[in-house]
């Protein structure tokens, strides 16, 4: 009996050690990145421009700008595709084309990043004869749309029949039903499944690498190569100068502190909807 | 106000007809219970005469609900015109949280485009009255309406309902999920609404039928491969002390059920 | 009846004007519909797309392109056999590397009932899923490879280097890159997502079967053995099945670790290639006359349809094991 009762402490002790040892690698990486990016953070950081090789200082300033070009564009085109496509499947979509869509969704959301990033090369870049940000921003919706409507069916699953039958007993068509009762009833939800997408967008480099390309220098036009901040990581990274990684750590603080922070403000967002519908 | 007459009235989820030709006449200005046991179909029979019942997929209507000399379901009507005129009142307390308790009683009327604060303030206060909860809530119009206690929810989406104008209130269990005081409050609205609109109310509760209704229906379900009927239709006094038919009596007397 | 002011869309004599269908349902249904279909369009636009970029190597090349190992464009000669292996080996040690862990961790998350534990323990398994590759990769090339190449590598070489077959695996190279390293990073990129299916599944499994299992004295190890991992069985494959597919299309943080040396070796030690590193190292020169553009495509295209393949076998796998209970 007591070595049936050892086995079993001896199996939670290894629970716990793989619980730990998933975690851990969390708390390495936040605090590495700190370490060794904190001194590239300055005000010159977000002002300047890529610095020349070797020489020490400068910033990210225009793969700034081009990430919120980039992923301002991508969000600006994938949440309303993504939130009507949800609006379907929720109030709508019955049998089997409802049925079709979804998997599609569930399907693109398995599809390797770089997948999606080689899809619009060959579709656009080619097209274009040259790689721009507009480019970039359809390699993510690519990968933002089915993001936000899987979540944002969720959400306004969550809405209570309930309401919906309540407006409909009051003389309010369908549509009017779904789009001011419905909608708002879900609000911070949808909110929630865009900043999920958008952290994803902000992350994502081999897209982008395929579609944007890179520019050392500020770009506002979308149809040019543009630079954005894990591209930047990326090149850095892999160089051999100092300056220019410690640049990259820089980048990647920015990086992890905006994704970390939309993923946790999603998620605080999202149990305050549930305490409110539940 | 006006009768309503329920004629060969059929209805279906898929292919299961839950309804087979009822045929009832809702007297204007007084309050109509139905009454039976789970299953029998009154919610069926309640939601068919605010043409909700088809809202549900592979649901199907046939027969016909006269409301006063209008077919409700003519060829060329709208469902959303005829809840327009005949409201309805769920089990559940269903105010929408998203909105303060002025924008849920004003609900309806705005989403069918009023937009006139003072005429909209005038109807929330009139709606408010009639279904008795004014008083209560008069000094928290601009509070969230998810936060109310189950009664004063309910009272507010009987007020909700009533603020659209409606000359009849379906009520489908509407005092079940709350507590014999909030119950009570209920009952008394009832009361005082019905000189001013006709009501249908589906209970479970045959006491509450007893005591509010001028008249009542008894439906059954007698077996699963035949559809619910209409038993008996009386007078509710009639109905509770000298029943026509056996399963009534049965039902009342509490033999099954 | 009091007077009201609001209207009515009816005349009082009771006559009704509308139309049946209102312009506003149709409009609405019809532009998600629309829309919902324009999503489909777009994975049948890029199944198609990179098809047909692909088929011009494809056609060319054959199988060769398969089982060569020469990936040369200026011969227009591609083999994929390096990447592919490399591709394979790297997934290979991720998922034996996380596979324990991401199991013990879902049944840690189950067994614990203290919401202290496993609310923070579950967010911070979120988080982990929602850092960039790119940073990933980055805190990899510079302080989890160094730390491995410095202290794991040649204490592998050193003990299971020397076993007859195994040590093979295990010969040290002065490389700094190498798959070793690139399957370690990806084990810690796709612990989250196979935590999180497996966690689904097991929490189907019905609590009276695990009750049932220690009314009759059976220790917590014995109850989860017994009543547990049986019947999540297939679900803990589905979920294997969805983590391989993150670790196979995994670019940047596999090449910024992984050294990109072509040729096949059977060291872990020893640098490797991948078929989405190869993607993202070789585009930019890749013209479109020649076949490399449509090597690289068809690179593409099969990374899609295994992932596509994994994805589909998995939901089956998990379902089946959700509906196992019924």
């Amino acid at each position: 009996m007591t070595a049936r009762k050892a086995a079993s402490t001896l199996f939670m002790g290894a629970l716990w050690v793989a619980g730990l040892v998933a975690v851990i690698p969390l708390v390495l990486i936040v605090y590495y990145v700190l370490l060794k990016g904190l001194p590239a953070v300055h005000v010159g950081f977000f002002t300047q421009t890529a610095p020349p090789p070797g020489v020490p200082g400068g910033g990210m300033s225009q793969a700034m700008w081009g990430t919120g070009l980039i992923v301002g564009m991508a969000t600006l085109i994938s949440v309303p595709l993504g939130v009507l496509t949800a609006v379907y499947l929720s109030e709508f979509g019955r049998g089997r084309l409802a049925v079709g869509v979804r998997f599609v969704a569930e399907i693109l959301l398995s599809t390797p990043s770089i997948v999606a990033g080689a899809f619009i090369w060959a579709l656009v870049v080619v097209a274009m004869h040259s790689f721009s940000a507009l480019a970039g921003a359809i390699a993510l919706t690519v990968l933002m749309w089915p993001i936000i409507t899987r979540a944002t069916e969720e959400t306004l699953r969550l809405v209570p029949d309930e309401l919906r039958e309540a407006a409909l007993a009051l003389g309010v068509p369908r549509w009017k039903m779904v789009l001011r009762i419905v909608i708002p009833t879900a609000g911070s939800g949808i909110l929630t499944a865009v900043m999920l997408a958008v952290a994803r967008g902000f992350g994502e480099t081999a897209p982008i690498l395929l579609t944007s390309l890179r520019n050392d220098f500020l770009n506002t036009n979308p149809l040019q190569p543009t630079d954005a901040v894990p591209l930047r990581i990326y090149n850095y990274a892999q160089s051999a100068f100092p300056a220019w990684q410690t640049l990259a750590w820089g980048g990647a603080i920015t990086l992890l502190g905006a994704v970390l922070v939309l993923s946790i403000g999603a998620r605080l967002l999202s149990d305050r909807q549930q305490r409110r519908l539940g | 106000m006006s009768d309503l007459q329920v004629i060969g009235l059929n209805a279906w989820f898929g292919a299961d007809r839950v309804l087979g030709d009822i045929n009832m006449k809702v007297e204007a200005g007084r309050v109509t219970a139905i009454i039976g046991p789970s299953g029998c179909g009154k919610s069926t029979l309640l939601r068919c005469l605010n043409r909700m019942h088809e809202e549900v997929p592979n649901a199907r209507v046939t027969g016909k609900v006269v409301y006063g000399d209008w077919d409700l379901y003519g060829p060329d009507v709208d469902p959303t015109d005829v809840r327009c005129h005949i409201g309805m009142v769920f089990q559940r307390p269903n105010p929408f949280p998203t909105m303060t308790v002025l924008e849920n009683v004003v609900a309806g009327l705005r989403l069918r485009g009023h937009y006139d604060r003072a005429s909209l303030h005038d109807n929330a206060e009139r709606a408010m009255r009639l279904a008795g909860v004014w008083d209560e809530l008069k000094d928290r119009l601009n509070r969230p309406g998810g936060r109310l206690s189950g009664g004063q929810a309910q009272r507010l989406c009987i007020a909700r309902a009533l603020a659209v104008g409606p000359d009849m209130l379906l009520m489908d269990e509407p005092a079940s999920a709350l507590d014999p005081i909030s119950t009570q409050q209920i009952e008394d609205t009832i009361q005082e609404l019905k000189e001013t609109v006709t009501i249908v109310i589906v209970t479970h509760n045959m006491q509450q039928a007893a005591r509010i209704s001028d008249r009542t229906a008894f439906m059954l379900r007698e077996s699963h491969d035949r559809p619910s009927a209409l038993i008996e239709y009386d007078e509710t006094r009639v109905m509770f002390t000298a029943p026509t038919d056996k399963r009534t009596e049965a039902y009342i007397t509490g033999r099954f059920g | 009846m009091e007077e009201r002011s609001t209207t009515r869309s009816v005349s009082d004599a009771g006559v009704p004007v509308r139309r049946r269908l209102r312009i506003g349902d149709l409009t609405l249904r019809g532009g998600t519909v629309a829309v919902s279909l324009g999503l489909v369009v777009l994975l049948a636009g890029l199944l198609v797309v990179l098809a047909t970029g692909a088929a011009p190597a494809l056609s060319q090349l054959g199988l060769s392109f398969f089982t060569s190992r020469q990936w040369d464009p200026v011969t227009n000669h591609f083999g994929a056999l390096p990447y592919i292996y490399g591709t394979l080996v790297t997934s290979t040690v991720a998922l034996v590397l996380a596979l324990p862990v991401s199991i013990g961790l879902a049944l840690l998350l189950n067994e614990v009932r203290s919401k202290w534990v496993r609310n923070p323990l579950t967010v911070l398994v979120d988080l982990l899923a929602a850092i960039p590759s790119v940073v990933y990769g980055l805190w990899g090339l510079f302080v989890l490879a160094p730390a491995l190449n410095t202290y794991l590598a040649p204490f592998l070489a050193r003990t299971l280097g020397k076993l007859p077959v195994l040590g093979a695996l295990f010969v040290p190279t002065p490389a700094v890159g190498n798959m070793l390293n690139a399957g370690v990073i990806l084990a810690v990129m796709i612990v989250p997502i196979i935590t999180a299916v497996t966690r689904e599944v097991i929490a189907t499994v019905p609590a009276d079967l695990r009750e049932a299992s220690l009314a009759l004295g059976a220790t917590r190890f014995e109850s989860i053995r017994m009543a547990v991992l049986p019947y999540a069985r297939s679900g803990i494959v589905g979920a294997t099945m969805l983590g391989l597919g993150r670790a196979l299309g995994e670019t940047i943080a596999v090449s910024m670790v992984i050294g990109n040396g072509l040729g096949i070796s059977a060291s872990l030690l020893a640098p490797g290639y991948t078929i989405p590193a190869v993607i993202a190292n070789e585009f930019r020169e890749a013209t479109s006359t020649g076949l490399q553009h449509s090597a690289l495509l068809a690179l593409a295209l099969v990374l899609v349809v295994i992932a596509l393949v994994l994805a589909g076998a998995s939901r089956l796998l998990v379902r089946r094991s959700e509906r196992g209970f019924r």
